[in-house]
């Protein structure tokens, strides 16, 4: 472990700038912490505080210019490794006949992703499971991505990274990990390429009372998850619960509003939407982020599988928490809590489960 | 239950730039439904090799893909026929498509009908309506290889005669069945016209099939509906449901398992199907809207 | 292949405001490449020149207001291979709906107009789709003209247009807006409105009012006014806040009467 200044950090900005990448961080717009393009300390979110509840998250402004005592906003990592809308194909239709060939990156920079936490790195690892293997584009963002986590100190009200095994301390996945000190930072290196940076800002190692620090900040925030959830017999409680009455009334409440899959940092789902051009001589497929929310999403030969909310409802929280371990050999979920703020009704994924748990093998009875 | 292993998926063709196929022969088959015989472009069939069961994802420039099985002879790769039904946004599109139009094709994509595991016993082959145009591909494998399997049954269903595809062949295929020993039992719900077969659901003929339920391996595809209660069916001759398969159908956006769309409780219906086996699939067919 | 003749595109107005034609006209750069694709035969905002049907696309603003649009829609229905509605007019009578179901048209006529004699409406504004089968509806006030060209080209394409039904949150998302529902409490109809806006108003920072009309079936738009009255509104003023632009239409007018009752 290392001890690198406040300044350091700044430094540390500028130096992946200097190589090329594309720097992300977090930063305070339209009052929260989003992810975006950064370029020094000042644009980091100084001295800024977040109260997040089901349906709610409100910043709240300090003096101490502390620079990351907040969980996180309703961007991931996904945003960037896996763009919310990406041109996949362009295909010309000339004397020769349709030729398609694979459309450009709109930005082609490596990516170094700043600020990511515990929860956000794997979820990462997650979405590695889906796409490494199968999709280039993402690969190659991967592969050249610079990861550099930050130890949560303050996690937020609807965080359950503790229950899932996610966090709070960023322990793999990640290049450097960093722990906000009373004055610096404590650097933790995870790769070559986090090590060969270190050496580039000039650290030095840390004292044993910077690292009981780290260990004191790491215990604290544990503590004070604002949710737990109980993931035992995870796949098995919701298979076996597929009737239950509780998607009924969770299905009443949801507004299908997609906005849980979207803020979830490892929902992959998505379409492939074509445009064609008037004159009819080029045509585009473009990937987009999609909900297994939306009716569409399910559309097939001529009806939507899953009309009714509930059946929507179900098969989210079940993909998420239990199919996906089949699927993927890990939970769907890393207990970040997103999609518990970030619903504009509130609908808490842990409540759900929960109530499901207190009545698991209640039946719905559905009057004919 | 199989989880699905990630070096399998990865095996999945994928990012392969689409190859290009160009329509030789459009054949009308029901009012709903047509096939489309194509051919590759140039030497873009190189390598192409499908498997009865499976399905490519075809693409009409500007308007979109859509996954379609493949209703044509495994032997013959580069003679490829699909039967689309007009029922979205770009299975409509196809309306307009000539012979001479060119077809963008990925694939084949998903597992196909397990041909081997009937191998020394009887075939039971039970298809409704369109459900017939994935089956065809694993009948003409079957007949090819006559002498591998015991009875060839096939039982047939639709709607109304005019709902049948390939029609055209049928005395063909009757006079050829006859040849091979094929059973072949055909049936509607509602006879039209002139109709010189059965009449009433699918499962119907299993009586005048004669299944010998110890020896027999099925093949089911048609709408979920009849298949819920062909399996049943077989089922209660003692069929045992490890040697009963099914074909699903779901959305498809991607052929290999990454855009989400096609799941069925655990399996993504593209890499684990649409060919699942009967006791994988049947107690998520009993849950509505899954 | 025979040499293939533009396609014959007609633009018709009922009652409306022009607002959607007018997004055909500012199409600019997409004009030129529009012109090329098609022959705009009939477009009396843009030119005097009207020629008859028949016509392989229709395109009609405005809802049906008056005994002569009833008549008139029909005509153009009759001349129209492909009907394609626009706006919130056409697609769910408008803010002009607002005097269905009130008994009170009368009323109304005679404080705006000077001379209600001259003045001859129905009862209720309507959608074009109330009184003949529509092919395609565009909703919105305006329409984007981007999803209105895209259409088009889908159409010059062959296919039927993929017009989404998905709520206006999932383009919020896609593009990084912060929810205003959420972050600041802002009564919004985006998680049960039509995407197709580009999420325009709540990247200016203010709640959608819904005027790409309701999303996706089933919806559940009461469950958004419920929360609205939790953010603080009454049930009267979130039922308001459905009675809109789109109001006439049917999932939003129900959530409407439902919260209402609410007050009650």
């Amino acid at each position: 472990m290392w001890y690198l200044e406040r300044d350091g950090l700044g430094r540390l900005i500028g130096l992946l700038a200097e190589r090329g990448y594309r720097v992300i961080g977090p930063t305070v717009r339209d009052g929260a912490v989003v992810l975006d393009e950064v370029t020094g300390l000042a644009d980091l979110p100084a001295g800024v505080r977040e109260v997040q509840g089901p349906g709610r998250y409100r910043l709240e402004r300090t003096d101490d210019g502390r620079l990351f005592d907040w969980a996180h906003g309703p961007d991931a990592g996904k945003r960037f490794l896996f763009p919310p809308r990406e041109r996949l194909t362009e295909i010309r239709r000339g004397r020769e006949g349709m030729r398609a060939e694979p459309a450009p990156e709109e930005d082609d920079r490596p990516l170094a992703l700043l600020g990511l936490r515990s929860c956000d790195l794997h979820a990462i690892a997650v979405q590695d499971r889906v796409f490494l293997e199968l999709d280039e584009r993402y690969r190659r963002r991967r592969e050249r991505a610079v990861l550099i986590g930050v130890n949560c100190a303050v996690p937020g009200s609807t965080c359950f990274c503790v229950s899932m095994g996610t966090g709070p301390r960023c322990t793999a996945g990640f290049d450097l990990a960093l722990t906000e000190l009373a004055e610096g930072f404590a650097l933790e290196v995870g790769s070559r390429l986090g090590a060969e940076l270190r050496d580039a800002l000039g650290v030095r190692a840390a004292t044993d009372g910077e690292r009981a620090e780290v260990e004191a900040i790491a215990r604290a925030a544990a503590e004070r998850m604002g949710r737990s959830l109980d993931v035992a017999d995870m796949p098995g409680l919701l298979y076996r619960n597929r009737e239950h009455p509780r998607w009924g009334d969770v299905g009443a409440r949801c507004l299908a509003c997609a906005n849980c899959t979207m803020v979830c940092p490892t929902c992959f789902c998505h379409d492939v939407v074509d445009d064609v051009s008037l004159s009819g001589e080029t045509a585009t497929r473009t990937r987009e982020w999609a909900s297994c929310f939306s009716a569409e999403y399910s559309w097939a030969a001529g009806a939507v599988v899953r009309e009714s909310h509930a059946a929507r409802y179900l098969q989210w929280l079940t993909h998420k928490f239990a199919s996906w371990i089949d699927q993927f050999g890990v939970s769907g979920c890393v207990g970040c809590g997103r999609c518990i703020t970030w619903c504009p009704v509130g609908i808490d994924v842990t409540e759900e489960i929960a109530a499901i748990r207190a009545s698991d093998g209640a039946v719905e009875v559905r009057t004919a | 239950m199989s989880a699905t292993d990630l070096r399998e998926r990865a095996a999945q063709p994928e990012g392969r730039p689409m190859r290009i196929a160009v329509i030789q022969r459009i054949v009308p088959e029901t009012p709903e439904s047509s096939t489309y015989w194509m051919t590759w472009r140039g030497n873009d069939g190189e390598g192409y090799a499908f498997e009865a069961g499976q399905f490519n994802m075809l693409y009409l420039f500007g308007v979109g893909e859509v996954a379609i099985s493949i209703s044509s002879n495994p032997m013959h790769p580069h003679h490829l026929g699909h039967t689309v039904r007009h029922v979205g946004r770009v299975t409509n599109a196809f309306r307009n498509l000539r012979p001479g139009d060119e077809v963008g094709v990925r694939g084949p994509f998903g597992k196909p009908w397990p041909l081997h595991e009937a191998e020394g016993g009887d075939l039971v082959i039970v298809a409704g309506g369109v459900g017939v145009c994935p089956v065809r591909p694993a009948v003409e494998s079957a007949m090819r290889r006559r002498d591998r399997y015991r009875r060839l049954i096939l039982l047939l269903g639709a709607r109304t005669p005019d709902l049948l595809p390939y029609k055209d062949q049928l005395d063909e295929w009757v006079a050829l069945m006859e040849r091979l020993g094929v059973e072949l039992h055909l049936t509607v719900d509602e006879p039209v016209g002139t109709w010189l077969y059965d009449v009433g659901v699918v499962t119907t003929l299993f009586p005048k099939a004669r299944i010998e339920p110890a020896r027999t391996t099925a093949f089911m595809c048609g709408p979920e509906v009849m298949m819920r209660f062909a399996g049943r069916g077989l089922l209660e001759l003692g069929v045992p449901p490890e040697r009963i398969y099914l074909s699903m159908e779901r959305h498809m956006e991607c052929g290999i398992g990454l855009c989400g769309h096609c799941q069925l409780g655990p399996y993504f219906v593209c890499t684990d199907g649409p060919v699942f086996r009967y006791d994988e699939i049947a107690p998520l067919m009993e849950v509505g809207e899954l | 292949m025979t040499a293939p003749t533009k396609p014959r595109v007609a633009v018709f107005k009922m009652a409306s405001c022009d607002g959607c034609q007018l997004q055909i006209l500012d199409a600019e750069d997409a004009l030129l490449e529009l012109a090329g694709a098609i022959e705009i035969v009939h477009f009396a905002e843009a030119s005097s020149d009207l020629r008859p049907g028949p016509y392989d696309i229709t395109l009609v603003e405005g809802s049906i207001s008056t005994p002569e649009q009833e008549a008139q829609i029909r005509e153009i229905r009759e001349a129209s291979k492909v009907l394609i509605t626009i706006g919130a007019c056409a697609t769910a009578g408008g803010i002009q709906a607002l005097r269905n179901a009130t008994g009170r048209l009368e009323e109304f006529v005679r404080t705006v107009y000077p001379t209600p004699a001259y003045v001859r409406s129905l009862e209720d504004s309507r959608p074009v789709a109330d009184y003949v089968p529509v092919d395609l509806e565009l909703t919105g006030c305006p329409i984007d003209r981007g999803e209105l060209l895209r259409a088009i080209a889908s159409l010059l394409a062959g296919a039927r247009p993929r017009v989404s039904t998905s709520p206006v949150c999932v383009e919020c998302k896609r593009r990084g807006t912060v929810c205003v529902v959420v972050a600041r409490g802002e009564p919004c109809l985006g998680p049960v409105t039509r995407t197709g806006c580009g999420a325009i108003c709540p990247r200016f920072g203010r709640g959608c009012y819904g005027c790409f009309g309701p999303a996706q079936a089933p919806g559940n738009a009461e469950a958004l006014g419920r929360r609205f009255i939790e953010l603080g509104l009454r049930p009267k003023e979130a039922a308001d806040r459905f009675r809109f632009i789109t109001g006439w239409a049917p999932a939003f007018r129900e959530a409407a009467a439902r919260l209402e009752e609410v007050e009650r």
